[in-house]
C-alpha cells in the first residue's frame, strides 16, 4: 500500500465530501427551520445536472452553461417552494414525505420526457490532463478544481450564516422558529430564500459530479440518502455541522472502499477477504452514523437550541 | 377510537377472495389470479408498515429492508439446498425480527425527521450490503429454481394454492394485528402515540413498547418478502431500495393510516392503477406521481376519507 494511492484516495475523499456538502447544507436549513422532511432536494441536484448538461452544449462553454444552470435550477427551487412545499410545512411528516415522494416522481419523468434518460457531460478540456502535485502524484486537474470550488463556496456558505444579518435570521430560525417570528423576521421570504440558495448548491454538485459520475434519471436519488447521513451525523440544522458530517463521510466512504479490502486481505484468509472487503466498505458510512447515533442520538452539532 | 369495518363485510369480502380465484381458474385466466396474489403479498407488506407508521406513530422508512430480508433468507436457503416451507418461513421471519431489533433500537433512540433519515439509512445500508454479496447474486439478484415445499401435498408451483397460501397469510396477518391493536399492548401503544411523555410518567416503559412493535412489523414484512421471492422465483437488492420503502408508505397512506386493512386497499389501488396507466405509456410515473400530490393535498387521510369521514390524530413526532 503506497503513500501515494493513500494521498490520491484522501484528496478524493476531500472531493466528494466538499459536493456531499453542498447538497447537505441547504437539506439541513429546510429540516432544521422547517421542521420538514424534503426527499425532492435529490431531484434538484439532477435537474442541475442535467440543465447543465444541456446548456453546456447549447452555449458551447463549461463556465457559462454551468452558471446559467445553477441560476435556473434556483429559480426552480424557489417557484417549487412558492407553490407547493409551502402549504406542506404544517402538515404532518408523512404528508410531506408522500408529497416529495410523489415530486421524484414527477420530476424523473418530466426530466426523461423533456432530454431522455441520459445526456453527455465532460469535464472542459483544459481541464482533462492531470497535474503533478507531488513527485509520483499525478491528480486530475478537473478533480483539484471541483475541491477549490467546493472551498471556496463553503467558506462563502459560513461568512453569510455567520457574519450576516441574514445569516443571522437563517441561525434563529433553524434554532427556535416561533422565537424568531416572534421577534419579527419574515420567515416565509427567509425560506424562499434559503430554498434556493439549497437549490443553487444542489446544481453546483450535480454540474461538478455530472462529468465524473453520470448525468441520467435518478442519479438523485442514492446521493441523497448519503446526504441525509450527514445532516444525521452533523445534527439538524447546523451547516458547520454539515460540513463536518460531509467530510468525515467523503473521507470514510472513499478510503474505505481502497483501503479496507487491502486490510482484510493484511488480517483474514483470502478467501474471507474477498467476500467481506468490498460489504464492510459499502456499508463503512452507515456504520459511522450508528457509532455517531449511539453516543450522541443528536449529532456532533445539532442546530437546534 | 374510529369505526371498523363491519364484520358482514369483512365475510363477504372473504367469500369474494375465495370464490374469485376458484372462478378465474375455471376460465382458465390463471395469470389474474398470480396478479391477485401479488397484490395482496404487498398488502402484507403495508399493513405490517401500517403497524409501525399509524398504529405506532411511527414514520419508518426503511421497511422495504425487512421485506427484502425475508425473501433473501428464503433465497438463500433454497440456494443452498433448504426447500422446507416451515423453516424457510420460519427462519426468514426471524432474521427479519433479529435486524428490526437492532435497527430499532438504536433508532428508537431519536425522534421526528431523525428517525425518519436513519431508517432510511440503515434501510440503505442492508441494501449495499446485499448488492455486494456477490456468492448470492450481488447486484443481479438470486435465481431461484424451486419454491418452498410445505408438504402436505400443497404446491407453491400451481397458481392457485400459491393464492391460497398467500390469502391464508394474510388473513392470518390481519386477525393477528387486529388481536395486538385490541390488547393491553396495543391500548399502550396508542397511547404512546398521543403522548409518550404521559405513558412515560404513568411508569410504562415507552421506549420497550415501541421497540416490540418495531419487531413485530419487521418480523411481518419478512413474511412479505418470503412470500414474494417464492412468487417472483427471484430476489434483488432492488427489493430494498428506498424507494420500494417509499411506495409501500404510499399504499399505506393511501389506503388509510393507521386503520387495519389500509395498506391492503392502499396496495390494491397503486397497483392496479400501475397496471392501467403502463398500459398506456412509458412515463407512467409521471401520472402517478401527480395522483398521489392530488391525495395529499386533497385526501389527507387517504382515499378512505372519502368514504367515512372520523377525525385522526395527525402522525407527527415532536420536535
Amino acid at each position: 500500500m503506497s503513500s501515494i494511492l493513500i494521498l490520491e484516495q484522501a484528496l478524493n475523499g476531500l472531493q466528494f465530501g466538499l459536493m456531499l456538502f453542498l447538497l447537505a447544507s441547504g437539506l439541513t436549513l429546510v429540516f432544521g427551520i422547517m421542521d420538514m422532511i424534503n426527499l425532492a432536494h435529490g431531484a434538484l441536484y439532477m435537474v442541475g445536472a442535467f440543465l447543465a448538461a444541456w446548456l453546456v452544449q447549447l452555449t458551447q462553454s463549461f463556465v457559462l452553461g454551468v452558471i446559467l444552470a445553477v441560476l435556473l435550477t434556483a429559480v426552480v427551487g424557489m417557484v417549487l417552494e412558492a407553490t407547493l412545499l409551502r402549504t406542506l410545512y404544517a402538515r404532518d411528516h408523512l404528508s410531506q414525505v408522500l408529497a416529495t415522494f410523489a415530486l421524484i416522481l414527477i420530476i424523473n419523468e418530466s426530466v426523461r420526457m423533456i432530454w431522455g434518460s441520459d445526456l453527455p457531460l465532460s469535464a472542459p478540456q483544459a481541464l482533462s490532463g492531470p497535474v503533478e502535485l507531488l513527485p509520483g502524484l499525478l491528480y486530475p486537474s478537473y478533480r483539484l478544481v471541483i475541491i477549490g470550488i467546493g472551498l471556496a463556496i463553503a467558506l462563502l456558505l459560513f461568512l453569510l450564516v455567520t457574519q450576516t444579518r441574514v445569516g443571522a435570521w437563517v441561525r434563529a430560525g433553524a434554532s427556535n422558529r416561533e422565537m424568531a417570528m416572534a421577534m419579527g423576521i419574515n420567515i416565509r421570504a427567509l425560506f424562499t430564500g434559503v430554498f434556493g440558495i439549497g437549490a443553487a448548491l444542489c446544481a453546483v454538485a450535480g454540474a461538478m459530479l455530472g462529468p465524473l459520475l453520470a448525468v441520467q434519471v435518478g442519479m438523485g436519488e442514492n446521493i441523497l440518502i448519503l446526504a441525509f447521513v450527514v445532516i444525521v451525523i452533523g445534527g439538524i440544522g447546523s451547516v458547520w455541522g454539515a460540513f463536518v458530517g460531509a467530510i468525515l463521510v467523503g473521507f470514510v466512504d472513499t478510503l474505505g472502499r481502497t483501503l479496507l479490502p487491502h486490510l482484510f486481505r493484511e488480517l483474514f484468509s483470502p478467501q474471507f477477504a474477498s467476500a467481506a472487503g468490498p460489504a464492510v466498505a459499502s456499508i463503512s458510512v452507515y456504520l459511522l452514523m450508528a457509532l455517531v447515533l449511539f453516543i450522541r442520538p443528536q449529532g456532533l452539532f445539532s442546530g437546534r437550541s | 377510537m374510529k369505526r371498523e369495518t363491519p364484520s358482514w363485510l369483512w365475510a363477504l369480502l372473504l367469500i369474494l377472495s375465495i370464490a374469485l380465484p376458484l372462478a378465474l381458474n375455471a376460465f382458465g385466466q390463471d395469470f389474474y389470479i398470480s396478479m391477485l396474489s401479488r397484490m395482496m403479498i404487498y398488502g402484507i407488506a403495508a399493513c405490517s408498515l401500517n403497524l409501525i407508521l399509524g398504529f405506532g406513530g411511527l414514520v419508518s422508512f426503511g421497511h422495504a429492508a425487512f421485506v427484502g430480508i425475508g425473501a433473501y433468507s428464503v433465497g438463500i436457503m433454497i440456494t443452498e439446498g433448504v426447500t422446507n416451507g416451515w423453516v424457510n418461513f420460519a427462519v426468514a421471519m426471524a432474521v427479519s425480527a433479529l435486524v428490526a431489533a437492532v435497527i430499532g433500537a438504536i433508532s428508537l433512540r431519536t425522534r421526528g425527521v431523525y428517525f425518519i433519515m436513519i431508517t432510511l439509512a440503515f434501510a440503505q445500508m442492508i441494501y449495499y450490503l446485499v448488492n455486494s454479496i456477490k456468492a448470492y447474486g450481488g447486484d443481479e439478484g438470486l435465481n431461484i429454481k424451486f419454491r418452498s415445499d410445505f408438504g402436505l401435498g400443497l404446491n407453491l408451483k400451481n397458481d392457485l394454492t400459491f393464492y391460497f397460501v398467500v390469502l391464508l397469510a394474510l388473513v392470518s396477518t390481519l386477525v393477528l394485528i387486529s388481536r395486538i391493536m385490541k390488547s393491553r399492548f396495543g391500548r399502550v401503544i396508542l397511547a404512546i402515540r398521543d403522548d409518550d411523555t404521559r405513558v412515560e410518567a404513568i411508569g410504562f416503559p415507552a421506549y420497550t413498547y415501541k421497540w416490540v412493535l418495531f419487531i413485530i412489523a419487521g418480523t411481518l414484512g419478512g413474511l412479505a418478502g418470503a412470500l414474494m421471492v417464492n412468487h417472483q422465483n427471484y430476489v434483488s437488492p432492488n427489493l430494498m431500495h428506498w424507494t420500494q420503502s417509499g411506495i409501500l408508505m404510499v399504499m399505506v397512506i393511501l389506503g388509510g393510516v393507521g386503520t387495519l386493512s389500509g395498506g391492503l386497499w392502499g396496495a390494491l389501488v397503486l397497483l392496479i392503477l400501475e397496471d392501467l396507466i403502463a398500459e398506456h405509456t412509458v412515463y407512467w410515473q409521471f401520472y402517478i406521481g401527480w395522483f398521489l400530490l392530488a391525495v395529499v393535498l386533497l385526501a389527507p387521510k387517504g382515499l378512505s376519507s372519502f368514504f367515512n369521514r372520523q377525525p385522526k390524530v395527525e402522525v407527527k413526532g415532536h420536535a
